[in-house]
């Protein structure tokens, strides 16, 4: 077991938010205590709903915003001051992909002149050879050279989506956030991006943090997955056992809420209420308002994120170790 | 029986483009019927056009029949009795249906209003009665919000509410669920399932998700450049699709139990509608293609009770799986 790459250790954010024009100025906590280790060559999955934290942590992981407290290490060292040439040389390192491709393209440039551009800005090989290397990037995402003259608005949402990974590449990372990478492409084409995916990284080594609301797509391509709620990861475990036998009570409802072909309805967990707003944020476990099985002790007090046997971590004070099955049998 | 409504030869062109090109399809009363395709294969377009819901520069031809009665090109007078009446219809983005500066007891009136012979005092408690059916709390004191006072799953069942306002015998729900988060999802789908069973209403489910279309629906229609090209019981089609491209649209969704296998993606993307291959559109990135599939386009073959596949291929794979079992 290696050591590993990306280390977060309980990182904090909150945003101000004023209710209305002279509202009083309000604190949302999107990422509250959030801990996560990502070894090298591996896939953690994020998933969680609108408003979970999901894409704050993954900005924070990247160093695009400072968290209130804690930290993140990569590769042992913490991230560098922003705007030093450290934190420059650390960035190379590491690069995002977002959902929408086509707002992370420049539309009035050819897309290999995008693909060059983080080659020039880190100064990497010699100028004469990146045209070169364009194109053998463009081979890695199996696309052709020719697609390289084309303007992003010539491409389909998948080839584009082909071209972002592709200049994402270029600079030879180590790590690369995914943030719902997929979710915007018809169901053929998310497959076959996440093949490819699949195939580079096996090829190249890369660590991945994969965010997305898909559990199908997380499953498929992480080996350890984290559940957030409302800026706290309520369950964290390894992919297959992870979905198999959820135990924290918002998982299990977010497995049972996945449609399957082939099964009917019947026997789903449907949640009441409605989904959870961060700016106000449930007394005790956030998850409690909504929860089938919720205790009066889930109304005052915060259930801190715990191993439960193997290598699953649950944060439900009605999930307390290996013997947790006989909660169902009650 | 006589089926609900009987959509035939339908086909839409825009300037010259064909995007719907002849999609037949029946619903009898009370059954719920899923289309799936991805974006383009014309899903949405079939019920926009047989509702005459498209701009005028649409080319539309065919025939759709209501009841018997060809509401295709009726006038706008007789339309209007049909649509939000008999056929209601709801969509992805419910926040931009609703008017922003209307409180939603208006709007849940003005619905009433045009479809249901109720005034005064009865309107506003036929507007409560649909805000408590869809599980809105509080309905009573709710109806004098406004659309931005409501989450984004509750603006949904508000919708829901209007589309039930006229007692509709069909429901046609355009992507409900897709801009909602999956523990929502899965309130608004039971929602529309206890709904239809006690109202015994017919429902179109359009929808790029397969399990949200198999969980919901009895038959599926599958669609791939606006054709459809499989329709079968909801089980049958998941069991055991016979187009390869439902085949290949079942095997690139992720398993979320058992194994972890390589999905079996599709390879290519969806041909331009200004430049369809000839024959079958599917057949440039279909692995079963042979020479036959480029010459004409497959008609949709009924091969059993109840299923019927537009597919050369498939017909000579459903044979050889019927030698093999009767050996």
């Amino acid at each position: 077991m290696s050591a590993p790459l990306v280390e977060v250790s309980s990182i904090s954010r909150s945003y101000g938010m004023r209710a209305g024009m002279f509202g009083r100025s309000m604190a949302v906590h999107a990422v509250d205590g959030v801990s996560l280790a990502i070894r090298k060559g591996e896939t953690l999955g994020l998933v969680g709903e609108s408003g979970s934290g999901k894409s704050t942590t993954g900005r924070i992981v990247l160093g695009l915003e400072p968290p209130d407290r804690g930290e993140v290490r990569f590769g042992g060292k913490p991230m560098a001051m922003p705007g030093t040439p450290a934190w420059r040389a650390q960035r190379a390192q590491m690069q995002m992909i977002f959902q929408d491709p086509l707002g992370a393209l420049d539309r009035r440039l050819p897309v290999a002149t995008q693909i060059r551009e983080p080659l020039d800005i880190h100064g990497l090989g010699e100028p004469a050879g990146r045209e070169e290397r364009v194109r053998e990037l463009l081979r890695a995402v199996e696309l052709t050279p020719a697609h390289g003259g084309r303007y992003p608005g010539a491409l389909s949402g998948g080839q584009r989506q082909r071209i972002v990974l592709a200049r994402a590449l270029a600079t030879k990372p180590d790590f690369l956030v995914c943030d719902e990478p997929v979710s915007a492409l018809d169901v053929s084409i998310q497959a076959q991006v996440v093949n490819l995916l699949a195939d580079l990284q096996a090829q190249l080594g890369l660590t991945l943090l994969f965010i997305s609301h898909d559990l199908r797509v997380v499953r498929q391509i992480s080996n350890v997955v984290a559940v957030m709620y409302l800026g706290r990861i309520v369950e964290l475990g390894s992919a297959d056992d992870l979905f198999a036998r959820p135990e924290h009570p918002y998982t299990q409802a977010l497995v049972s809420a996945s449609p399957a072909p082939g099964r009917r309805s019947a026997g789903r967990i449907v949640l009441a209420g409605d989904p959870p707003n961060p700016a106000a944020r449930p007394q005790g476990c956030a998850f409690h308002p909504r929860c089938p099985h919720a205790i009066a002790r889930c109304g005052s007090e915060v259930p801190a994120l715990s191993a439960v046997g193997g290598d699953r971590q649950v944060a439900c004070h009605l999930v307390t170790g290996p013997q947790a099955e006989t909660r169902d049998a009650a | 029986m006589a089926p609900l409504i009987s959509i035939k030869d339908l086909s839409v062109g825009f300037q010259g483009v064909p995007v719907l090109r002849g999609v037949d399809l029946t619903l009898q009363k009370g059954e719920a019927v899923g289309l799936v395709g991805e974006s383009g294969s014309g899903k949405s377009v079939t019920w926009l056009a047989a509702l005459g819901l498209l701009p005028r520069h649409a080319n539309v031809s065919g025939s759709v029949r209501l009841d018997g009665r060809e509401i295709l090109g009726a006038p706008a007078s007789e339309l209007d009795q049909v649509r939000g009446g008999r056929v209601a219809m709801i969509f992805q983005d419910p926040a931009s249906a609703l008017n922003p500066v209307l409180t939603i007891r208006r709007q849940l009136c003005e619905a009433l209003a045009l479809h249901r012979d109720l005034s005064g005092q009865t309107v506003k408690a036929e507007a409560r009665r649909l805000l408590d059916l869809v599980g809105i709390p509080d309905a009573a004191r709710r109806l004098e919000a406004y659309p931005h006072e409501f989450s984004g799953g509750q603006v949904q069942r508000i919708m829901i509410a209007m589309a039930l306002a006229g007692n509709p015998d069909l429901l046609v729900a355009d992507e409900p669920t897709t801009a909602l988060d999956a523990t929502i999802q899965a309130q608004i789908l039971e929602l529309l399932s206890t709904i239809r069973r006690e109202m015994d209403m017919a429902m179109v489910l359009i929808s790029h998700d397969l399990g949200v279309v198999a969980e919901n629906c009895d038959r599926v229609a599958v669609m791939y450049a606006g054709r459809i090209v499989e329709a079968a019981p909801a089980n049958q089609l998941f069991a055991d699709p016979l187009h390869p491209y439902a085949q290949g649209l079942i095997g690139s969704l992720p398993p979320l139990d058992g194994p972890r296998r390589r999905l079996t993606a599709i390879p290519g993307t969806v041909p331009d509608p200004a430049s369809m291959p000839d024959g079958c559109a599917f057949a440039p990135r279909c692995t079963l293609a042979a020479a036959p599939c480029g010459l004409a386009a497959p008609t949709l073959v009924a091969i059993a009770n109840d299923r019927a596949v537009a597919c050369i291929r498939a017909e000579a794979s459903r044979r050889a799986l019927l030698g093999v079992a009767a050996e």
